[in-house]
């Protein structure tokens, strides 16, 4: 595998999508917002009776680092969708085919150009949110929260959720044929994470440091499952002859 | 530069390709005629490695089609233009080139050389930096010639390359091609265009998932009977017309004092038909080859049903 083939085309996907104001929109204001929000509701968060106090906060915090693993699912649907279907719709994939590259390095390239940004926006989005929250808990914990290791844990699992939902933006791109589709579809991949979130604030789970190595190696097998699932949807063949 | 032997594609039981042999020279101009859904694009696409052959074997440039190793060896040295321009839309037409120019491991000195040459030729140069969704239609199939031309490629692969273009967009299209075969490149077109087949191509295919005939655009037009001589005498004269029957070379009828023969090649023919006029007493006012045409053949062929 010719790796140069995989970041040429990983750059120019980038190049283009950067144009795109969904893409850009997706990629920094999720993130920022919600780093900045919590901070905002540990702060301001119960005034009329006496703020939240410091043994409450870690608990709160305990559920606000769960949205960084559900950024990750949520970010690559706008991306993929514009890095495959938004070929699919310029008609240029056929051109790119017949190129010397390897179905491998256009895959591989084009999940480099959802990974990277994505990747970034997530963890910039919860660097903001743990210097904003060491700022704004410090004065009631008497000790910096973060870094800690659950929150290392939820940045290992980043990457992990950040794939699943690529192989699945993948193979969503490869049966739908407009941009919005395949971004509302790609984008469900938030709905079990939400639900494992809503599941841990009515006590039916605990995100604990267990738990979070537990669904870690699920989404791992999941990874693996998927990408075998990805790569054989995206050949050549199929995706002249079959793809909608 | 270019052999097929009995290369078939069939798609779910479908067949749209049927035992196709043919072979293309080194620097030949070779068109693929046939209406659509003929089996050209899949053809194309087999060559090109973009797609599987069922059956049957292929050869560009010496690799084998269907050879995992070779197919990566003949994208390097092939370009292709498909039927859809296949363009970046928000890219400038430099980036276009450039992007692609990369993905065949050509040097940036290469790249900005053949870049500026191609652009320069086909006049894009001073829209370089603007992005091609601003370009008209004719602008943009010029840009998918250079793009495909950018890492210099011996065999280009044309699908259909001035189909939905303006007569002057398409005149300029059909110029670069011919420029393109004076520097002896192999070119392989599929077109639906009798004219711009018949103007710019050395021999022509007809496909209509079977290869239904192969020849120069003349030989296709003389392979059709129905071309056919005609003599406007000065006066009718039986003796006249017994004495061109007795050659024997094809049918004839008279009707006034127009003599009418029908023969395999009238270019031949047309001195001992003549000759034989001129023998039996006959004066002539006018002799005019009239019949069949590139799109007779063309239209004969397409229809026909049993393989050639």
């Amino acid at each position: 595998m010719n790796l140069r083939h995989s970041w040429i085309i990983a750059l120019k996907d980038i190049r283009i999508f950067i144009r795109k104001r969904t893409v850009l929109y997706t990629l920094v204001l999720l993130p920022l917002l919600l780093s900045v929000l919590f901070p905002l509701v540990i702060e301001y968060g119960g005034k009329s009776s006496g703020g939240i106090t410091g043994p409450e906060i870690p608990a709160l915090l305990h559920s606000f680092e769960w949205f960084f693993v559900i950024i990750p699912a949520i970010i690559p649907a706008p991306i993929a969708s514009y890095s495959i279907v938004g070929e699919k719709l310029e008609k240029s994939l056929e051109r790119l085919l017949a190129t010397p590259t390897t179905d491998g390095e256009i895959l591989l390239g084009k999940s480099i150009a959802v990974f990277i940004p994505a990747i970034i926006a997530t963890y910039a989005g919860a660097s903001i949110f743990m210097a904003l929250i060491d700022a704004v808990t410090y004065s009631k914990l008497g000790y910096l929260y973060y870094p800690n290791w659950d929150m290392g844990i939820i940045l290992l699992l980043a990457p992990l959720v950040l794939l699943l939902s690529i192989e699945l933006n993948i193979i969503t791109s490869s049966r739908v044929s407009d941009v919005r589709s395949a971004s509302q579809l790609g984008g469900l991949m938030f709905l079990p994470f939400i639900g494992i979130y809503l599941a841990s604030e009515i006590g039916v789970v605990t995100l604990d440091t267990n738990a979070l190595l537990i669904i870690g190696g699920v989404i791992a097998v999941l990874d693996l499952a998927m990408f075998r699932i990805s790569t054989s949807v995206f050949q050549r063949e199929q995706i002249l002859t079959k793809w909608k | 530069m270019i052999e097929t032997e009995s290369l078939t594609k069939k798609f779910d039981g479908l067949t749209a390709v049927d035992g196709v042999t043919f072979r293309v020279e080194e620097g030949e101009v070779f068109g693929f005629l046939g209406p659509n859904g003929a089996g050209k694009t899949t053809t194309v696409r087999m060559l090109c490695c973009l797609i599987s052959k069922t059956s049957g074997t292929a050869k560009v440039a010496g690799y084998d089609v269907g050879n995992g190793a070779d197919s990566l060896k003949i994208r390097r040295l092939i370009g292709l233009v498909p039927d859809n321009v296949g363009l970046y839309e928000s890219l400038t037409a430099y980036d276009n080139m450039d992007f692609y120019g990369k993905l065949y491991d050509r040097t940036e000195s290469q790249r900005k050389e053949s870049i500026a040459a191609l652009l320069k030729m086909l006049e894009l140069w001073e829209k370089k930096d603007v992005p091609v969704a601003t370009f008209s239609k004719g602008m943009k199939q010029k840009l998918a010639i250079a793009l495909a031309l950018v890492h210099d490629p011996q065999i280009l692969f044309m699908d259909e390359p001035t189909a939905n273009l303006d007569p002057e967009a398409a005149r300029t299209v059909r110029d670069f091609i011919l420029d393109l075969k004076k520097q002896k490149k192999t070119i392989f077109l599929n077109t639906h265009n009798l004219d711009e087949a018949q103007r710019i191509c050395d021999r022509i295919a007809i496909l209509n998932t079977t290869l239904r005939a192969m020849g120069t655009p003349e030989e296709l037009e003389r392979s059709v009977q129905g071309r056919v001589t005609v003599i406007q005498l000065e006066q009718s004269n039986d003796a006249v017309l017994a004495a061109v029957k007795n050659l024997g070379l094809g049918d004839v009828s008279a009707e006034g004092n127009k003599l009418t023969i029908s023969t395999a090649d009238p270019e031949k023919a047309n001195a001992t038909i003549l000759d034989a006029v001129f023998r039996a007493g006959g004066r002539i006012q006018s002799v005019n080859v009239v019949g069949s045409t590139l799109e007779d053949a063309y239209l004969k062929l397409v229809r026909e049903k049993e393989k050639v």
